[in-house]
């Protein structure tokens, strides 16, 4: 019991790093790209097709990175569960 | 065939299905008027959240805010998008593993009180009334711009389908409703765009589109460079530079984003999968689906942009599209003649001689700022200028030169007019839009009619109440609730549908999502402390909202300059500073939360499905 309980609390936390990497793209990506540093990516990052770059950010590039933000919370939690789940049997057995 | 058959044609077929469906599907159980029993696939999850999520502010006025607003639409873009990362993330997979039908569910159970979930009833009620609100209104500019009838009329149309198929399917009979709405608004939004796309700049992808070069004109420009030219050759701002502030925005964006994380219709739709691994698989999908539309909605926004000046502007308008003169009649564009050379002009607030710069058509009074019309008695000189327009009530504001007024929400309406579409294709359109606004006022009525007769009368005032009389309540409930959206669905509290929207995610950003964050991240989070920091933060953004919208508070009094849109992020912290702050001196929650919470963090165990009740 003592076991599973310490293999939880690493799951927790394996799975609030996971979140908070997440979540750090995220904010990058969105408030970071689109609004805090636009005018400064606009002037000095390439453009992306003929659009400056932050406005790109802000109006296309931040929902793209959310979709994949989505598929990587996805592999990434089941991947923890299924170690989770061994964890757990290992005690059990 | 004229353009009224095909409307006929498309959205005949459209209701056909959605009806046909919603009598198959329809609930026989709570539990499938809750929750569709539970078992639906992630995809078909995914493509109805989708649906259910993309509102008739999403469809019909995003886009015209978009190019009305250009860069600062990025808070709608990303707001909506960014906020169904946090709610898959931070929400939806635990409160499927705790398994309860709604989220005052989770609320009075969490926070171990009766109180706590009445607060949260409360605020469920608000919230989707505010937002379906919005819808009511947009199913009326939809139906009263096809038949020709007033708003009134359209919205009470509206609501008679949506009760029709919400209330007798439930959740079951919305889920496979929704699919069907979904095809139908993808095509509907990107069928238009591409055809645009190709006749400005000969690209078949609008996002290309977006980033190439406008070939339209007589040299190649790139595309951006020319919207921003024709806007400041004609007063405007660039459209790529924002007019807010960043405060502004972030505060925006941010409160639009928590808000979709709090929004109980959503969080909803995630107790018809199969368990947490599902529910994970089914949000990539939903926000798939919903980027398809997110990424057209700004291409359609530019293109529209530039179509509308290059189309009208300079035009006199006996010559003028015969769009513009139908849309006069329906009260969404306005031309006033003020150097009256019977040419259409253009401009924006740079051409003004007024203090505070501005384009008004027309002197606005009492914070009234569409076109008003003398009354049909009134003689004939009032009524029809001596071009033939439509004359408003208003009077012109000759401080400045433009002379056309129009609502943001045509601009996806008017978008295939404009561009000389095939008629069926403004059909499929107009298809889409009912789609989009009926799908959300289905999912909206549902958790509201939930919230009353699961919540309110089971859970509160008759706990020993059965299963049939549940449903029937919840029957009632939607009743009532419809009534009262469709009233302010003809007297909107502000002008543009997607306004109105906002201000609900505003409330929910400033409460659910906090309570529900703390509810699942703290163990030490209290009831004392959870109430206080809903209604604080509740009360705070509510007053704020009304102070400014009904009260007529200006910009100069704005709290740092943050827009009443943006206000609900402010709420938000207020919410979790009054919790933590009261939780500190009230005593800790009893050992079965400790239990809950452990229950919702971890996956395995036993699956509670969501019928639990």
């Amino acid at each position: 019991m003592a076991k599973t309980k310490a293999a939880k609390g690493r799951y927790w936390r394996a799975h609030l790093k996971c979140v908070g990497a997440l979540l750090t793209i995220w904010f990058l990506a969105s408030f970071g790209c689109g609004i805090l540093w636009r005018d400064w990516l606009d002037t000095n990052f390439p453009t992306v097709g003929l659009a400056p770059f932050g406005f790109w950010m802000a109006q296309q590039g931040s929902i793209i990175t959310f979709v994949l933000i989505l598929i990587a919370y996805a592999v990434w939690m089941s991947r923890l569960e299924d170690s989770l789940e061994h964890d757990e049997e290992e005690v059990s057995s | 065939m004229s353009q009224g058959t095909w409307n006929f044609i498309f959205i005949g077929i459209s209701f056909a299905l959605y009806i046909g469906i919603a009598i198959r599907q329809r609930a026989g159980s709570t539990s499938e008027y809750y929750t569709a029993g539970g078992g639906v696939s992630p995809f078909v999850n995914g493509m109805a959240t989708a649906a259910d999520w993309m509102s008739a502010a999403t469809f019909i006025s995003m886009a015209g805010l978009i190019a009305s607003k250009g860069f600062d639409g990025a808070q709608f873009l990303m707001g909506w998008t960014g906020g169904f990362v946090l709610l898959t993330v931070l929400m939806v997979p635990f409160l499927r593993k705790f398994g309860k039908a709604t989220v005052p569910d989770f609320i009075g159970d969490r926070y171990y009180s009766r109180s706590a979930r009445g607060v949260a009833v409360v605020c469920a009620i608000f919230i989707c009334l505010t937002y379906i609100m919005g819808q009511m209104n947009g199913v009326g500019v939809v139906f009263s711009q096809l038949f020709g009838i007033s708003l009134s009329k359209g919205v009470v149309i509206g609501s008679a389908v949506v009760f029709f198929y919400a209330g007798m399917g439930g959740m079951k009979g919305i889920t496979y409703t929704q699919v069907a709405q979904y095809t139908v608004m993808a095509f509907a939004y990107t069928i238009p765009a591409v055809f645009i796309a190709i006749a400005l700049t000969n690209n078949v992808i609008p996002q290309l589109g977006l980033i190439g070069e406008y070939t339209a004109g007589d040299e190649a420009v790139p595309f951006l460079q020319k919207l921003n030219n024709i806007n400041t050759d004609l007063g405007f701002s660039e459209y790529t530079s924002g007019k807010l502030e960043k405060l502004d925005l972030f505060c925006i964006t941010a409160a639009l984003m928590c808000g979709t994380a709090g929004l109980p219709h959503v969080i909803v739709r995630f107790f018809t999968v199969k368990n947490v691994k599902a529910v994970r698989k089914s949000a990539c999908w939903t926000l798939a689906f919903i980027a398809v539309i997110y990424l057209t909605a700004p291409t359609i926004g530019a293109f529209s942009r530039v179509n509308l000046i290059e189309k009208l502007n300079g035009t006199s308008y006996t010559e003028a599209p015969q769009w513009l003169k139908d849309y006069e009649k329906t009260g969404q564009m306005a031309w006033v003649d003020k150097n009256d050379d019977g040419i259409i002009n253009i401009h924006g607030p740079a051409t003004s001689t007024a203090k505070k710069k501005n384009n008004n058509v027309f002197i606005i009074a009492d914070n009234v700022k569409k076109p008003e019309y003398p009354s049909s008695g009134s003689p004939e000189d009032q009524l029809v200028g001596k071009h033939g327009q439509r004359l408003i009530a208003q009077k012109a504001d000759k401080s400045n030169p433009n002379e056309l007024w129009f609502g943001n929400d045509i601009m996806v309406m008017a978008n295939p007019h404009m561009a000389g579409l095939p008629k069926w294709v403004i059909a499929l359109l107009m298809a889409g839009c009912i789609a989009a606004a009926l799908s959300t006022a289905a999912g909206l009525l549902l958790v509201l009619s939930t919230s009353i007769s699961h919540d309110l009368m089971k859970k509160i005032v008759k706990p020993d109440m059965t299963d049939e009389e549940e449903v029937k309540y919840a029957r009632i409930a939607s009743f009532v609730a419809l009534t009262v959206a469709a009233y302010f669905g003809i007297n909107p509290p502000s002008t543009f549908i997607a306004k109105t929207v906002a201000f609900a995610f505003g409330l929910a950003a400033s409460s659910f999502f906090p309570t529900l964050l703390m509810g699942i991240f703290s163990r030490r989070m209290n009831k004392e402390g959870a109430i206080a920091g809903m209604i604080s933060g509740i009360a705070f953004t509510f007053s704020y909202i009304v102070y400014f919208q009904f009260l007529g508070g200006t910009k100069d009094q704005y709290f740092f300059g943050i827009s009443p849109e943006g206000i609900g992020f402010v709420g938000m912290i207020i919410n979790f500073v009054v919790a933590f702050g009261v939780r500190a001196f009230t005593k800790a929650p009893p050992q079965e939360v400790a239990e809950l919470i452990d229950n919702v963090r971890y996956p395995g165990g036993k699956d509670t499905a969501a019928i639990d009740h």
